[in-house]
């Protein structure tokens, strides 16, 4: 079914797939409407977005969550909050051209990325399965990230293999009683909500005994526990779940039918794992550091092998914007994702990774130096090096969780491998 | 050149694995991290003891004499548990370049002291600005009667701020980057008007960034000719460099057995994962370049007492460029197979990578050598 989508798409309609401008490659070139959207995006993040957001965004120093909310919240104010949702829920009802030109854009202006947890992963899924009452509840507490939703996947003994999963929810009248431990779950210590892979059976196969919860973070039995990475930072946590009460409302569709749902969310708005935009802006900063860099009075940028990895890097990334923008039409014509969400997330990731290599290399002997503070809030000493330098060291091993989240490329090689090649 | 040890390279090799077995395990090295000073004490007295301090500093000095190929085999178990005490700084960097570079007095004045573990010495080199190039010296050292007036900024000087003295590059003739005119200087680091900031670095030791103002130092602690010390310091670094692939090929060979050992045993999908033929044919890729890696290394280690100055480049730069490629896709693959655990400050994969990315990014990453390589092709 996927090879068809492919012919059909490539024959078909290559409206999306139109010409690069010669001279910034990068570049798409838009129609006269799209380049007035596009200037509208860039004023409003301009407007919106401070300088020391901006910086941190950049850098990858840590962004606080009142950092993210407040942008969520103006993104509400201006109606672009969700636009990948149905515009009766709140959408925009933007083109595939309009949501590729506003991702790009508030990644070149420095926004931080929206926290998907909510608005991208347990949304679709409320949507699609929900009863009327979640979704009169959680969408527009959404929209206006009311909430900080969580996402409880994983587990210690269950990561690519999730439908593993042993944490147990047993009905006790009008409500679960859950106990079992999460892990791997990113910036839990912010969340009030998870949403919740749970083993409600264990007869027929794994998968058929799995179910969907949405579960209230502030009570007793949930404690968050972070995990300290390479790069020192706290922003995985492993969360205990101890007799922990969920109301039957809480859980989404039917019992047991909870991996269907998360399946769903998986093929779901994929094209932002890819981040493109981010990607963009990060070759952006790569080429200002290589011209700050300088080895014998020349700038590595004027290095013809440097130049040539920068180059076969953004050949990957164009090749990855083309795809991209292939599955947000075959998404707007109302297909669903197919299988090359897959391969969004692993060229994605490798783009990304490959981003964090060269600025590594980039920085020379200034990668060493390790102050994990200077990336806090409020640490204002002079940096060591470099002002650009402090960061990029941590965010290169930092940035290796990019090809094991979310489904590891292996997993993803995998699912391209049966769904597409019929293995 | 011989490919395989000595007996006495076996047993020197077995004693070292046996103390980083013992007394270096990873939970030890962490407390030992977090020492004053990043490194422990005692253990240097244990390395004195053991006469590795003493290895390449020759015997009329209270040496072994050893070859660099004796000190790549101790290096090598160094390598295995991260050892983080400050044997490159003091002995492969400051002692060899005491060594080669000093008169016999200053040879026998610290030197004795070097091998006992007595006096601790810092190679105070890099610049901010100048990236891999060894002649890129703004520090300038003027004469000025009897002394020298010295005045300039160090970066990266590993293990400053537990250094008795400083081993100091400062031009005294020339441009910023000539070749001509770069002199030694043996500085003692509480000489006034040493202004230093020390920090970790990623990969678990110490370095400092270092001020000199007007820093006053006698001419008899000027070390070799005037104007000439380039010549020294590139066989040093040299030297160094291959002392550090030998370091990093240690640490592959942890990487690799942990890496394997994990999927060996991480069950998923019923399981073992080590049991699907994709990941083992990555651990065989793993092995591969840790060996590769490892004989190029061991090949320059041999080069270096012996050949002329292009082949000893081309050893030497050939060794970096493929401990800089093995050491990524180790570091890389030994993460990912880890999965979610590799990224976990807690698992010692990690630490392990980031000392291999380190080891890459001093004195020349693998472009750098690449090049350097390619002009004496």
């Amino acid at each position: 079914m996927w090879l068809q989508c492919v012919s059909v798409a490539v024959w078909g309609s290559l409206d999306y797939l139109r010409l690069f401008k010669e001279s910034e490659v990068m570049d798409l070139i838009l129609k006269p409407e799209e380049e007035k959207f596009r200037d509208e995006v860039r004023a409003f993040v301009a407007e919106n977005i401070t300088e020391d957001i901006r910086k941190k965004t950049m850098t990858g120093f840590r962004l606080d969550k009142e950092d993210h909310e407040s942008w969520q919240k103006k993104l509400y104010e201006k109606g672009w909050m969700a636009p990948g949702w149905p515009v009766e829920y709140g959408g925009t009802g933007w083109s595939p051209m309009q949501k590729h030109i506003f991702e790009e854009e508030c990644a070149a202006g420095g926004a931080p990325p929206v926290i998907a947890f909510g608005v991208t992963m347990v949304a679709p899924v409320i949507m699609a399965f929900g009863s009327d009452k979640q979704k009169e509840y959680y969408l527009p507490r959404i929209l206006k990230s009311e909430d900080w939703w969580c996402q409880g996947y994983s587990e210690p003994g269950s990561g690519s293999d999730l439908a593993s999963l042993r944490t147990k929810a047993v009905l006790n009248g009008d409500h679960y009683i859950v106990n079992g431990q999460k892990t791997w779950t990113s910036l839990a210590q912010h969340a009030n909500l998870m949403f919740c892979l749970v083993r409600t059976s264990d007869e027929g196969k794994r998968q058929e005994g799995i179910s969907f919860l949405l579960v209230d973070m502030n009570q007793p039995g949930v404690t968050v526990q972070p995990i300290k990475t390479i790069d020192g930072s706290t922003e995985v946590n492993n969360v205990f779940l101890e007799d922990v009460k969920v109301p039957v409302e809480n859980r989404v569709g039917e019992e047991n039918k909870g991996w269907t749902y998360a399946k769903y969310l998986l093929g779901h708005e994929r094209t932002s794992i890819a981040a493109v935009g981010r990607s963009k802006a990060q070759i952006k900063r790569l080429k200002t550091i290589a011209s700050a860099e300088e080895h014998n009075g020349t700038a590595l940028i004027h290095d013809q092998a440097f130049r040539e990895k920068i180059a076969d890097i953004e050949i990957d990334l164009l090749a990855l914007e083309s795809l991209v923008l292939r599955v947000l039409s075959d998404e707007s014509a109302g297909k669903g994702p197919g299988p090359e969400a897959s391969f969004l997330k692993i060229k994605g990731t490798e783009v990304q990774q490959g981003i964090t290599e060269l600025l590594i290399e980039a920085i020379g002997n200034y990668a060493h130096p390790f102050i994990p503070e200077s990336m806090d809030k409020g640490w204002n000493e002079e940096p060591i090096g470099p002002e650009y330098a402090s960061s990029i060291a941590p965010h290169y091993f930092n940035w290796r969780k990019a090809s094991i989240y979310g489904g590891s490329n292996e997993i993803q090689k995998n699912i391209i491998a049966k769904a597409v090649l019929g293995f | 050149m011989s490919f395989t040890f000595t007996e006495d390279q076996k047993l020197l090799s077995e004693s070292a694995d046996r103390f980083v077995l013992d007394d270096y395990n990873f939970e030890t090295r962490r407390k030992i991290i977090g020492q004053d000073g990043g490194f422990d004490r005692d253990n240097w007295k244990k390395f004195a003891e053991l006469g590795w301090l003493a290895l390449p500093i020759a015997e009329e000095y209270g040496g072994l004499g050893g070859s660099t190929v004796d000190t790549a085999v101790l290096l090598e178990s160094f390598g295995r548990g991260l050892v983080v005490e400050p044997y490159q700084s003091c002995i492969v960097l400051g002692a060899e370049l005491l060594q080669s570079a000093g008169n016999v007095e200053q040879k026998s004045q610290y030197l004795p002291s070097i091998a006992e573990g007595k006096t601790l010495l810092s190679f105070a080199h890099i610049e901010p600005t100048s990236r891999f190039n060894l002649c890129h010296i703004r520090t300038r050292a003027i004469k000025q009667g009897d002394c020298f007036i010295i005045d300039g900024e160090k970066a990266i000087v590993h293990n400053a701020e537990t250094a008795d003295y400083f081993i100091l590059s400062a031009r005294t003739e020339g441009d910023t980057n000539d070749e001509e005119g770069i002199t030694l200087f043996l500085v003692p680091s509480s000489s006034s008007g040493i202004e230093m900031r020390s920090y970790p670095t990623i990969d678990g030791l110490r370095a400092s960034e270092i001020c000199f103002n007007s820093v006053k130092v006698d001419q008899q602690h000027v070390l070799g000719e005037l104007n000439q010390a380039a010549e020294y310091i590139q066989k040093v670094v040299d030297r160094a460099c291959v002392l550090l692939c030998a370091e990093a090929a240690g640490a592959m060979d942890t990487a690799v057995k942990l890496t394997v050992d994990y999927i060996k045993n991480r069950e998923q999908f019923g399981q073992a994962i080590g049991s699907f033929q994709v990941l083992q044919h990555r651990a065989v890729e793993m092995l591969g370049a840790k060996d590769f890696s490892r004989a190029l290394t061991y090949r320059a280690a041999g080069a270096i007492d012996q050949s002329n100055a292009s082949e000893r480049t081309r050893a030497v730069s050939a060794a970096k460029v493929e401990m800089g490629r093995s050491g990524k896709l180790i570091g890389q693959e030994g993460i990912q197979l880890h999965g979610g655990m590799g990224m976990t400050d807690d698992m010692p994969i990690g630490h392990f990578f980031k000392r291999l990315t380190m080891i890459d990014a001093i004195f020349g990453n693998v472009d750098f050598h690449k090049k350097r390589f390619a002009q004496i092709i």
